[in-house]
């Protein structure tokens, strides 16, 4: 239960901390709140040469809007994202999402960027950057360079990341003002990881007819799974609920693991993603009462 | 470059604050805070558990935020101010939220319990006047195998009143 020798490094600028980076490559790994890294180092499931503490560097806790979008510092813990106003009004499906991930302690350490830079199947950040369209920003000492969320996960823990760049910030679309959101998973217990997740965006038209749908699904594949929503454009959101569940599944190939095997994983995700469905519209029907 | 480094094997020098204090350390990098706090700090209140984030034994406050001290490293928190539960009341006295744990039995083998106390410091603070629902999902960082939870609840509810009330 005690990691392995490691150098340490603590650079205070991200130019610093890019030089590091691309001097060592393969051998380090940037350390931001350590909630998922430091478990698997004192597990020893990772043995690095050197970490490079990146939770110290200038700039990247900031949560500000930037026009049409809102975007997060790497480094923004997750309590403080979760008490942000700008957050709450602007990107609202993470504000929903937040209270699910981990518990109060971990989120007064862990940072947005850690749990999209690690991509753990299950984690909620990474599905609602995902669903939201939003957008990853990564810089080497070579380049910045942003690569859409629905490209990024790749597979189980792994992304586009190149082992000589850090995540310097998350890139949010605002959201539409008519677009209703939902977010549910289901675990063994608060704050352990998902078995499922389904995170979903709704807007409606006035006669109440699904006018947009996004709908996603995490710890159900290796990554999270934006499914296709084309087909239930125009529907009644009264009458789409169960046809939506159904199809969320179709195409799916769930993980098995000691938790739930495949058939117990379609079983929560059809539950979840009604219930995302159902919340989306109730909350977009709300907001437009709200605006007219 | 400003990077402070420190090799494997080698020990840096850690200056914080613990409990109001100045103290200072030394620590491999591979050190954990929790190890760090207990054996070159004599901060024995800090306990440790499951030694990977789960059980919340060891949570301690640093600036102000109850986190795990077994998940992070010693030369992290180098200039950091740390309170354990050794410095959450005076030398002797109890402020209201131990009075109302030991009213209310809130613990019995006492070894959650300091990281519970941080905890519960830090979340009263941010949630004055919480409601049971929120202090179980607050609880649900922390294993405790004596209690059941249940005079927890009660003891931390009855705290935020009393703090709300001034007490
Ligand atoms: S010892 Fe730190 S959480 Fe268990
Ligand atoms: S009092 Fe014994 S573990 Fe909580």
């Amino acid at each position: 239960m005690k990691p392995v020798a490691f150098d340490y490094h603590r650079p205070e600028t991200v130019a610093e901390a890019v030089a590091l980076l691309a001097d060592l490559r393969d051998d380090a790994m940037p350390l931001a709140g350590g909630m998922t890294l430091g478990p698997m180092l004192n597990l020893r499931l990772v043995r690095p040469r050197a970490l490079i503490d990146i939770s110290r560097l200038a700039g990247l806790r900031h949560i500000v809007q930037d026009g049409d979008k809102v975007v997060t510092g790497a480094a923004v813990i997750q309590n403080d994202a979760l008490r942000s106003d700008v957050i709450r009004r602007q990107v609202p499906l993470l504000a929903l999402a937040l209270p699910w991930v981990g518990h109060f302690q971990t989120r007064n350490r862990g940072t947005l960027g850690g749990s999209v830079a690690h991509a753990d199947p299950s984690a909620e950040i990474p599905l609602c950057l995902t669903v939201c369209g939003g957008t990853v920003v990564l810089r080497s000492r070579r380049r910045e360079r942003r690569v859409p969320a629905r490209r990024f996960f790749v597979d189980a823990l792994t992304t586009l990341r190149e082992p000589d760049e850090i995540i310097v910030a998350l890139e949010w679309p605002r959201a539409p003002a008519q677009s209703g959101w939902g977010f549910a998973e289901i675990a063994q217990r608060h704050g352990d990881f998902a078995i499922a997740a389904a995170a979903c965006r709704a807007t409606l038209d006035d006669e109440g007819r699904v006018k947009d749908l996004v709908l996603g699904i995490a710890g159900v594949e290796s990554r999270p799974v934006l499914i296709d929503t084309e087909n239930f454009r125009g529907g009644r959101s009264t009458e789409v609920g169960k046809h939506l569940s159904d199809h969320s599944v179709a195409g799916v190939t769930p993980m098995e693991d000691h938790v739930a095997n495949a058939e117990y994983r379609i079983a929560l995700t059809k539950v979840l993603v009604e219930r995302v469905f159902r919340d989306a519209c109730a909350d977009a029907e709300r907001r437009r009462n709200k605006l007219q | 470059m400003s990077v402070q480094t420190c090799l494997a094997g080698q020990k840096a020098t850690i200056e914080l604050t613990l409990n109001g204090q100045r103290r200072s350390g030394k620590a491999e990098p591979r050190l954990l805070l929790c190890d760090f706090l207990r054996h070159e700090l004599q901060a024995f209140g800090v306990h440790v558990g499951c030694e990977h984030g789960i059980c919340g034994a060891c949570t301690v406050l640093v600036d102000g935020r109850a986190v795990r001290s077994c998940t992070q490293y010693a030369v992290q928190a180098d200039g950091r101010d740390i309170v354990t539960v050794e410095g959450l009341a005076e030398a002797g006295t109890m402020n209201a939220l131990q009075r109302a744990f030991a009213k209310h039995h809130a613990l019995q083998c006492g070894y959650c319990t300091p990281g519970i106390l941080c905890s519960a410091t830090h979340f009263l603070r941010e949630t004055p006047a919480p409601t049971e629902r929120e202090v179980r999902d607050m609880l649900s960082g922390h294993i405790c195998r004596c209690t059941g939870y249940a005079s927890i609840v009660a003891a931390i509810l009855e705290a935020a009143d009393a703090v709300s009330r001034g007490a």
